[in-house]
């Protein structure tokens, strides 16, 4: 057994360590690197992995809990509330449409309407982790078609509960004698149960506030970091331990602890604890949803499987793009939404096995269905793919072709990458000066109100070498780095470094972690995004309660100074937390004395007369005077 | 009647031990504009057009500072850099100021005796001010007589309140020029 344990673990992390560096370093995407492994060391391959894939595959259907516990940990409960509509709304909108359109599908296939219908909400479903991952490793998931996927998924997500407990219902014999689905609540009526549920979702958010930070707190002064580590597993284990006993979704559960612990001061610390477990879980995931692709099913009827799975996937996307029309999205993102989306999601799999329980399916229709999940799943990397490889060039030049020649001519000596309002202010700017730049900004419709504005404005993904090549980067001076997710930024300065060298980069940091990041690169030039407007109101407070503006003013412009150069010292102990607050502590008083003393020295300006020679020699030899 | 505008140059008037007495005792007057320059600039970007229709708006212009290094805080150097003008306050055709009368009003550490021949400083303190007569000599204005507090640094409060009523009383009357013009 024990050897078997080494044996596996040698073939997956073999498989993942030589296909996903090949996957990307071909642009693939570490998804469809997975994919490939799991095929590859799958049965039908090199048969290192038997039919265990589908146990190994729950066991890492945990990394979607922990990826969810992730994404709830950079949403703020208010930003959580401002996607409600698009949510419920939309998510709704495109689960309703595709179980309706599959539904009839299937009818007119001579499916019974039960089956039918079940079939028709389990492919409604699309992967969180395929989608997530994809997203996140290009970027895309601050563009409006990531925000708007994740809605989506999150409605889907939701809603799988309800459709655990309908299927039962839809079942003819109406009997559920399985174990796996057994939850601590079912021999409770239901008010009881929905009772419960409302507790377990409650004691998340209470014990988030009350109970995990103080323990964090504790668990931190220990100064244990791999005991810290555990505690964040133990953290999400138990709180998808709790779903699962209510029976709700346990990748929910821990979205929503993570949206409590989102403002947290221990946010970063658990998002980089738990980092690595999700991605080599994600990983194994892939690889055993690649592993189990039944290709003797597929090879025995193939054109029925692939024509199967090309038609969900079509209907998916017609859904989508209706979807995305209601959105109002842009042409390249509307697209990436249809695209991204258009897989049936690993929740298929467990609403499928569970149809098998209630013998909604037999196990030759449950076998044909999971085969054509598996393979949507593989066509997604695939169809991103085109997306990126083909849809997106051709848009771009179009959209770039009017103004071609323009960088061509005047080869801009200044790039400014990322256009938001901290980007279009620097343009504004600059443009006053007139110092034309080339701008670079990956949101279409942006680009387009830009344009609309009188900016040139070009579209593009500046973590792309070729694009950043006819940006003009080569002869560039300047390349101001401006998106607004940091990950992008640092992406984008580590190729200007390597490719760009004479490039002087100037580049927008969130905070003052990013800005250690950039000063690790070597970056001379780094803008922490809020620290002007923050110290400008410090300011004008100081002005509204009286203090002589000019007074302010100055106090203002030091701490400034004083901030960036305590910055410097400070960048040395940021890896240890408990180093890093005391060295802050002592870093702030420090700049406390200095202002004090700016002020003492002010003051000798007080009484109008410290330069003056009589108050110097009547200062120096009072003695004698006197 | 005249209307007068107080340019005020103070850096650190909340610490001042004279000027902020002597602001005390202003007149209230509807003619009479405090215009307080480190308050209105403290990053020292000037709004010139605001400047000079201030000036534009006053017969009489007081510039009242504390002196520093002989001559006065640096945003009233670069007030006078920059608002008064070639081809506005002085040179062909800058005859915008015409007619106007300055003075300044100024506080310094050093006492009368130091500012005389033989004294520490070795000037009277009306020579150290040549260059603002002469400024308002170019922009063909009337500089009026020097009004200072010297010895700042040791006055005795009953001194001071000998000042504060002499300053008002200067600025009263200054409200109560007349308002015919000067020497064209």
């Amino acid at each position: 057994m024990e050897n078997n344990f080494l044996v596996d673990a040698v073939i997956y992390l073999a498989a993942a360590v030589v296909c996903v560096p090949v996957a990307k370093r071909l642009g693939l995407g570490s998804v469809l690197g997975y994919l490939m492994a799991g095929i590859l060391i799958g049965p039908f391959v090199l048969g290192f992995v038997g039919q265990e894939g589908k146990d190994i595959m729950h066991f890492a259907e945990f990394g979607v809990v922990m990826m969810l516990f992730i994404v709830g940990l950079e949403l703020e409960p208010a930003t959580l509330w401002k996607m409600r509509t698009s949510v419920l709304g939309y998510g709704s909108l495109q689960m309703v449409g595709t179980t309706l359109c599959i539904f009839a599908l299937m009818l007119f296939l001579d499916w019974e309407w039960p089956s039918a219908l079940a079939v028709g909400m389990a492919f409604s479903m699309s992967s969180t982790a395929i989608v997530l991952q994809s997203l996140k490793e290009k970027n895309q998931l601050n563009l409006p078609s990531g925000t708007n996927s994740f809605s989506i998924l999150l409605f889907q997500d939701i809603a799988v509960i309800p459709i655990l407990a309908m299927l039962p219902l839809l079942a003819k014999d109406g009997i559920v004698d399985d174990d796996t689905h057994h939850t601590f609540l079912s021999a409770f009526p239901a008010w009881l149960q929905t009772f419960g549920v409302l507790l377990a979702v409650g004691s998340i958010i209470i014990a988030g506030r009350y109970l995990i930070v103080p323990m964090l707190r504790f668990i931190s002064h220990t100064h244990l970091r791999e005991l810290f580590t555990a505690t964040a597993l133990l953290i999400v284990i138990a709180i998808a331990l709790l779903m699962q006993m209510v029976g709700l979704s346990p990748a929910l559960g821990t979205f929503l602890a993570g949206v409590v612990l989102a403002s947290s001061e221990y946010k970063h610390e658990l998002e980089s604890d738990l980092d690595p477990f999700k991605g080599l879980l994600l990983g194994l995931f892939f690889l055993a949803v690649g592993a189990s692709i039944n290709f003797n099913l597929i090879l025995a009827r193939p054109v029925l499987i692939l024509l199967s799975t090309l038609i969900v996937m079509a209907i998916k996307m017609g859904v989508l793009y209706i979807v995305g029309k209601r959105l109002k999205l842009a042409k390249d993102q509307h697209w990436l939404f249809t695209f991204v989306l258009s897989q049936v999601g690993e929740f298929a799999f467990v609403l499928l096995a569970f149809m098998a329980q209630v013998r909604l399916v037999n196990s030759g229709q449950n076998d044909f269905l999971m085969a054509v999940v598996a393979l949507s799943m593989l066509f997604t990397p695939l169809v991103l793919l085109v997306h990126e490889r083909i849809m997106i060039p051709r848009w771009a030049n179009r959209m770039n072709e009017e103004q071609e020649s323009d960088v061509e001519n005047n080869q801009h000596k200044v790039i400014l990458i990322g256009f938001s309002h901290f980007g279009s202010t620097i343009g504004r700017f600059l443009r006053a000066n007139n110092i034309e730049s080339t701008i670079l900004d990956n949101d279409s419709d942006r680009v387009l109100l830009l344009r609309k504005m009188g900016f040139k404005v070009y579209y593009g993904d500046a973590t792309r070498i070729d694009i950043l090549h006819a940006a003009g980067a080569e002869t560039a001076d300047i390349i101001v780095v401006g998106t607004g997710t940091p990950e992008t930024n640092i992406d984008i300065v580590k190729l200007v470094l390597k490719h760009y060298p004479q490039a002087r980069i100037m580049v927008r940091a969130r905070n003052r972690m990013d800005a250690y990041e950039f000063m690790d690169l070597g970056i001379l030039h780094i803008y922490r995004e809020t620290l002007d407007a923050a110290i400008r109101v410090g300011v004008d407070v100081l002005g509204l309660m009286g203090e002589r503006k000019y007074s302010a003013f100055r106090t203002g412009q030091k701490f400034l100074k004083y901030d960036n150069q305590s910055m410097k010292k400070l960048k040395a102990h940021r890896h240890d937390m408990n180093v890093y607050v005391n060295k802050a502590k002592e870093e702030i008083a420090r700049q406390e004395e200095m202002l004090a003393d700016d002020k003492d020295k002010l003051k000798g300006l007080s009484s109008d007369v410290a330069w003056d020679s009589e108050y110097m020699r009547d200062m120096i030899l009072q003695p004698r005077t006197k | 009647m005249s209307k007068v505008a107080l340019i005020f140059a103070h850096p650190r008037l909340e610490d001042s031990k004279i000027h902020k007495q002597l602001l005390q005792v202003l007149p209230k007057s509807p003619n009479l504009t405090f215009h307080d320059l480190y308050e209105n600039y403290p990053d020292f970007v000037i709004d010139i057009d605001r400047e000079k229709k201030i000036l534009l708006d006053h017969d009489v212009i007081i510039w009242q500072h504390p002196v520093y290094w002989y001559s006065c805080p640096p945003l009233l150097k670069q007030w006078m850099d920059m608002v008064l003008e070639i081809g506005w306050a002085y040179g062909p055709g800058g005859n915008a100021l015409e007619g106007k009368r300055v003075q300044s009003i100024v506080s310094t550490g050093g006492p009368e005796q130091a500012y005389q021949e033989g004294g520490n400083n070795r000037f009277p303190l009306e020579q150290y001010f040549l260059p603002f007569e002469q400024t308002a000599r170019l922009c063909k204005m009337e500089y009026l007589p020097l009004f200072s507090i010297k010895g700042s640094h040791r006055i005795s409060p009953e001194q001071l309140q000998e000042k504060k009523i002499e300053y008002r009383q200067c600025i009263e009357s200054l409200l109560e020029l007349n308002n015919t013009s000067y020497g064209k």
